[in-house]
């Protein structure tokens, strides 16, 4: 088992030296820079010559490398000069994430509540209006682009109803303590009810809208499994024992239809993350999507080579936790 | 015994590698090997008491024996035949040129910005004085332009990475498939972004460039996978023993074989691919040359007048997300009717 | 069983849905009271009649500002904060472009032009407590020119590297600044080098914010160093900016994206309206529209003049600022030798029609324009008129000049707007069709503002290109001078016989000390360029907004986009 562990660490870690090295020389290949974003159209030939020699973007790619190795190994990871000039990038990350984190757990929640019930039942009545009508209900929530999904909800509820707040995380003259950076937690340590209440009517029509797509395949996901178990001998067996159906659907039915869900839930980060570059930025809530979209509208180097190498390494070892929990469920994996 | 839970379900999306890897596997003749993951070499799964999918049937027959009554089938290809041919006919008996600026004089960037409908444009036009009807129906052309392209640029990127893994194997396979992993490792549509921002001049074509160079890794693994089950199988084993030459396996034998999991990625991906467009216009990056017109690009330039009129960003959006729909639904029939599992 | 637990937890959750809506809308009417710390909490509710001085004043800005100080800084949202923050030695008259007295109660020129007195406002002081004096100010200049390493870099101090030139141990490059020396404790004496038309009037720009002296020392303020791909800077200009204006810093919140100004109860002259200010940057233009809808912000800035109508409807009051800035079609002869014939330039000119492309793209108020600045700068010439739309003529034109089947490569910007050129991509559209319209072969190359499209047009890849200013101050100087001056340019005017005559009138110009003289050369210029030299077309002046809620009075704009909100006030 440690040596699987060891093996997929080490995997892990050549794949993202790998994409550092792709990212730190594409990002430089990149053409325009940190000074026409700084200057606009006042920006001339001369003001770029000096910036690239100040920040040694004249040297070859090579040299440029290594001395970014160099700070990296000090813990330095570079400093913004778009998105948050002169702070490190690092924490520029720590920052915002909180604010990600907190947007993807409520969407991956509602993914959940709504999804995995939904999904049961279609599998439980299938081929009923129920069925087809939840399982076209999720592919349409394909279909959908998450960004037009964000504006028609903010457009109906924030607009137009004026039930929630159209942008943003926190309205001005809450006066809110903040522990993680995640607002409504921070709202409920602090016991400051009324700042944990107006993040949360921040986050739902956000949420909403990133929900869409990991509710999608979820519902699909718990259907199709929970139709696979329902098929398998030992439910067959349960059932001529006599057992009680409602035993037979919690002891048996669930628990292990609910084994790839708790997976494919687990994997769907990626697709929060991806989804979250379109919804903070519809939304302005101010996370890593955001500063990730701000950063490349600004060419911010130091800020996009963080957020993108954190972006990864998040969905790496998510991947890894969720394989390995595998692993020490299925001996058989252990030996691929 | 319990199921091998990491066995991929059918008909189920889950892990973007493992969904692959399932659909692979269904391309191999016989039931025979199975899951391929991770890197190097495979243990067949080999399920017990299968049977060989119909007897003196072939898949494609049995496949479209069972779709023919799949009212969800039928519905996906009513909506995909409907828009190839609007995409074909649309700019023959569009009432106006896309690009024409027929009503720019009414054009007034304050009190009336976008004109409304009336007689000759029955939904008005946009915000250049241009015939929206037009610009939807010849929209259609475009949009299928990009998915296609998107979609095949994908396949043919894939197809060269992942016969050359699968039909190789050893460190060719090794080397490819690491690559593969790193790029599967980053979020899609971020990886989309990222690519389209990197290009020197945007244009229809980076569109297109940057949704096929994303759904490269998924092809390649997929046709690796679909190479490597077969490797084994008996087809194979037989040309090899005549001495047919590896080129030739390759290319006669083993990725005929494989076509049928590739067509129904292919189809979903062309779904992906249109919405896909539609995000990156959102975000700037799409093509800004919009004479001629293309409904995720419509979508994400009409943004701003969302709030004032609607309708803009509406039209597109209810076409993008219909033929989304239909491609998807065509998809997941054809998976579950190509499925050797659910053949039962 | 599960299927009922999940059945009850989706009501609950739509239960929860309904419930916060029906929370917002009693919360809805009194946008953001003012906090539970500060002053203001007990007034939320309670309406009166006329400005409720504990008020909080919320604007929407279009992105957060960089850092806190100006001398540092180069983007409008930054001067944004720093001007309330900070004043000048001179200021704008609010609501113009001229400039007057502002810590300077009066100035006055030597002769020459060379030497400049002074009189520093008495009985102000800084908000950490220090007076201003003569020695202060001097202070101040003197951090200017002294500034070392790479804080020199024209990417960190772009005004003064602009406006100055040199800093104090750089003998290779001359600076305008000579010394500053005090003759009382109220009185700073400015020695600069030669005579310009900028001097002193460049002193109202945010850049030349005067600082307390103490502050700098005790927050290391020059300590800018470059590391890595970026800049580092002190502590002074990310958390202590220490000015002497109407509102004192309270703090930068980068999660929210809000910047925090209260009042400052010592302020010399008028005190502020609101007891806070908060600035929130909102990216989005439709998002700010919608906060102000929602009532939680007061105003904001660059509303889309899609809206204009729409907001005002819903009782919100559109300011719309004089335009002073310019859009052009950039022209560039270098990579497409038929521009080299004036001709073919004048037809370029005559095909575009300005009138249409000002009416259906640009709001109320933008003008065709008929000269490189907008009319409020002195020196503009009210004879000129803009090139009229005349195919006819365009087409003569190109024939005569032997290039009747002209090919052009016209770049357009993708991922910017700016407030010369609210929607870049309907006006490249729409200059596009009127060119192809005389039988020009128009080939469109697209490229992102940031990502290779300035690079481009700066080093002569462009034949055609979008391109605008915004001025800084009230002077030709700053519009023809800045994109002239200099032969190798991004019109490459070094490709033209003109070259050289262009660069000494506008040399001669700007050292001309009588301002009478000076708007008279600059006049017979404009008329110059417009016609004889045409090195790039001149097509619109565009007057941006700023939209407040009805709540809000006292607004007064500037065409400079440099509002001074300390006279706001909100009835609430």
């Amino acid at each position: 088992m440690s040596r699987y562990i060891v093996r997929r660490l080490l995997q892990a870690v050549v794949t993202l030296f790998v994409l550092s090295v792709l990212l730190f020389a594409w990002l430089r290949s990149l053409p325009g820079g940190p000074v026409s974003a700084l200057l606009g159209e006042r920006s001339t030939p001369a003001d770029r010559a000096a910036l690239e020699a100040a920040l040694g973007l004249d040297q070859p790619i090579l040299v440029q490398y290594w001395r970014f190795l160099e700070r990296a190994s000090q813990g330095q990871f570079g400093v913004s000069t778009g998105v948050l000039p002169g702070r490190d990038a690092l924490e520029i990350f720590l920052s915002r994430f909180p604010a990600t984190i907190e947007l993807s757990f409520f969407a991956l929640t509602l993914a959940i509540l709504l999804g995995v019930p939904l999904g049961y039942l279609a599998a439980r009545r299938r081929g009923t209006f129920l069925d087809t009508g939840s399982v076209l209900f999720s592919l349409v929530g394909i279909a959908v682009p998450v960004f037009f999904l964000a504006f028609a909800l903010k457009y109906v509820f924030a607009i137009q109803l004026g039930l929630l707040p159209p942008s943003g995380r926190q309205s001005v003259g809450i006066n809110a303590t903040h522990i993680t950076g995640m607002y409504v937690l921070d709202g409920l340590m602090t016991r400051e009810w009324d700042a944990a209440w107006d993040a949360l009517r921040h986050l739902i029509l956000p949420a909403v809208a990133l929900s869409s797509i990991p509710f999608a395949v979820i519902l699909r996901i718990t259907r199709a499994s929970v139709l696979e178990v329902l098929d398998e001998d030992y439910v067959r067996t349960a059932q001529s024992k006599g057992l009680r159906a409602p035993t037979i659907r919690g002891r048996h039915v669930l628990r292990n239809a609910l084994i790839p869900v708790v997976t494919t839930i687990g994997l769907q980060t990626g697709a929060l993350l991806a989804g979250a570059v379109l919804t903070e930025r519809v939304f302005t809530f101010r996370g890593v999507g955001h500063a990730l979209a701000y950063g490349f509208e600004t060419r911010d180097y130091a800020v996009l080579q963080v957020l993108i190498m954190m972006a990864a390494l998040v969905y790496i070892l998510v991947n890894m936790v969720v394989d390995i929990a595998y692993a020490a469920i299925d001996p058989r994996v252990r030996v691929r | 015994m319990t199921e091998n839970p990491r066995r991929p379900i059918p008909g189920t999306p889950r892990h973007k590698k493992e969904r692959i890897d399932a659909l692979a596997a269904s391309s191999a003749p016989e039931g025979g090997a199975a899951t391929a993951s991770g890197g190097g070499t495979t243990t067949a799964l080999r399920e017990a008491g299968r049977v060989a999918g119909g007897e003196g049937v072939s898949l494609w027959m049995s496949a479209w024996r069972r779709l023919r009554h799949d009212w969800v089938f039928l519905v996906g290809a009513a909506i995909v035949v409907l828009f190839v041919l609007l995409a074909i006919i649309a700019p023959f008996i569009a009432p106006h040129d896309p690009a024409g600026r027929v009503l720019i004089d009414q054009v007034h960037r304050q009190s009336n910005p976008v004109p409304g409908p009336q007689p000759g444009h029955p939904l008005g036009a946009d915000y250049l004085g241009r015939d929206l009807l037009s610009r939807l129906m010849v929209g259609a052309r475009q949009t299928l332009i990009v998915g296609v392209l998107a979609t095949l640029g994908g396949l043919f990127g894939g197809m060269a990475l992942g016969t050359l893994a699968g039909a190789f194997g050893g460190w060719v396979d090794s080397v490819v498939m690491r690559v593969v992993d790193v790029l599967l490792s980053i979020p899609s549509l971020l990886m989309a972004f990222s690519i389209a921002a990197m290009f020197r001049s945007p244009s229809q074509w980076t569109v297109i460039l940057a949704i096929a160079i994303v759904q490269v890794p998924v092809f390649a693994r997929l046709l690796r996978g679909s190479m490597l089950a077969q490797r084994h199988s008996d087809h194979v084993l037989a040309a090899r023993a005549l001495g047919v030459r590896k080129g030739t396996i390759v290319f006669r034998h083993m990725l005929p074989n494989a076509m049928g999991p590739v067509i129904v990625q292919a189809t979903l991906v062309l779904a992906t691919a249109i919405i896909d467009a539609a995000a990156l216009s959102f975000l700037g990056l799409g093509n800004p040359d919009d004479r001629a017109p293309e409904w995720g690009q419509m979508l994400g330039n009409a943004q701003s007048y969302f709030d004032s009129h609607p309708h803009l960003a509406v039209y597109p959006a209810l076409c993008i997300i219909v033929v989304a729909l239909g491609f998807t639904l065509v998809g997941e029939s054809l998976r579950e009717s190509l499925d050797p599992k659910s053949r039962r | 069983m599960l299927s009922r637990t999940t059945k009850a937890a989706v009501g609950a959750l739509a239960v929860a849905i309904a419930l916060t809506g029906c929370a917002q809308s009693q919360r809805d009417t009194a946008p953001a009271p003012a906090g539970t710390a500060g002053a203001g909490t007990s007034d939320s509710a309670a309406p009166t009649d006329g400005a409720n001085p504990d008020a909080t004043f919320i604007f929407g800005a279009a992105g957060a500002p960089k850092l806190f100080d100006p001398f540092y800084a180069s983007d409008g949202e930054t001067f944004r904060v720093t001007r309330q923050i900070y004043e000048q030695l001179l200021d704008f008259v609010p609501g113009e472009a001229k400039t007057t007295a502002g810590l300077a109660e009066s100035y006055e020129g030597s002769e020459d032009g060379l030497t400049w007195t002074f009189k520093i406002r008495e009985g102000v002081k800084f908000h950490d407590g220090t007076d201003l004096d003569a020695a202060a100010v001097c202070a101040n200049f003197d951090r200017w020119y002294n500034q070392t390493g790479d804080a020199q870099n024209s990417a960190v101090t772009y005004y003064w590297n602009n406006n100055f030139g040199g800093f104090a141990d750089q003998a290779d490059r001359d600076s305008l600044f000579e010394s500053c020396t005090t003759s009382d404790d109220m009185t700073a004496v400015v020695k600069v080098t030669r005579v310009t038309s900028k001097f002193p009037d460049i002193l109202a720009h945010g850049a030349y914010a005067i600082h307390s002296p103490a502050a700098l020392e005790e927050y290391d303020a020059n300590n800018v160093t470059a590391q890595g791909s970026g800049f580092t800077y002190p502590a002074y200009a990310l958390e202590h900016p220490t000015g002497t204006g109407a509102f004192k810093f309270a703090g930068y919140n980068d999660a929210n994206g809000e910047v925090t100004l209260e009042r400052n109860e010592d302020y010399w002259g008028d005190k502020a309206g609101v007891a806070k200010m908060v600035i929130r940057s909102i990216p989005d233009e439709s998002t700010r529209r919608q906060e102000l809808q929602a009532g939680t912000i007061h105003g904001y800035d660059l509303p889309n003049p899609v809206d204009w109508k729409a907001l005002e409807d819903d009782g919100a009051k559109v300011e719309i600022r004089p335009a002073f800035n310019i859009l052009y079609v950039g022209l560039n002869a270098t990579k497409n030798e038929a521009l080299k014939d004036v001709r073919v330039r004048q037809a370029l000119s005559y095909a575009i029609n300005r009138e249409q492309l000002v009416q259906s793209q640009l709001p109320e108020g933008a003008e065709p324009a008929s000269q490189f600045f907008p009319k409020a700068v002195s020196g503009y010439n009210n004879d000129l008129q803009p090139y009229p739309h005349d195919p006819e003529k365009a087409k003569s034109l190109l024939a005569e000049a032997g290039h009747s089947d002209l090919s052009i490569e016209f770049w357009q910007p993708t991922e910017v707007t700016r407030p010369y050129m609210p929607d870049p991509a309907s006006i490249f559209e729409a200059i596009r069709s009127d060119w192809e319209a005389v039988g020009i072969t128009v080939n469109p190359v697209a490229k992102p503002w940031t990502g290779g499209y300035l690079d481009g047009t700066e080093q002569s890849e462009a034949p055609a290109y979008l391109l605008g200013w915004t001025g800084d101050y009230d002077s030709a100087d700053n519009f023809i001078g800045t994109f002239f001056t200099q032969q190798d340019n991004a019109f490459a005017t070094k490709n033209y016989d003109f070259a050289n005559e262009l660069t000494e009138a506008l040399v001669a110009a700007d050292s001309e000390p009588d301002a009478a003289t000076r708007d008279q050369m600059v006049s017979e210029l404009n008329k110059k360029i417009a016609e004889e030299y045409l090195p790039g077309l001149p097509i619109s002046h565009s007057p941006p907004a700023i939209v407040v809620a009805s709540s809000v009075s006292g607004l007064v704009t500037s065409p400079l986009a440099a509002e001074d909100f300390s006279t706001v006030t909100i009835n609430e």
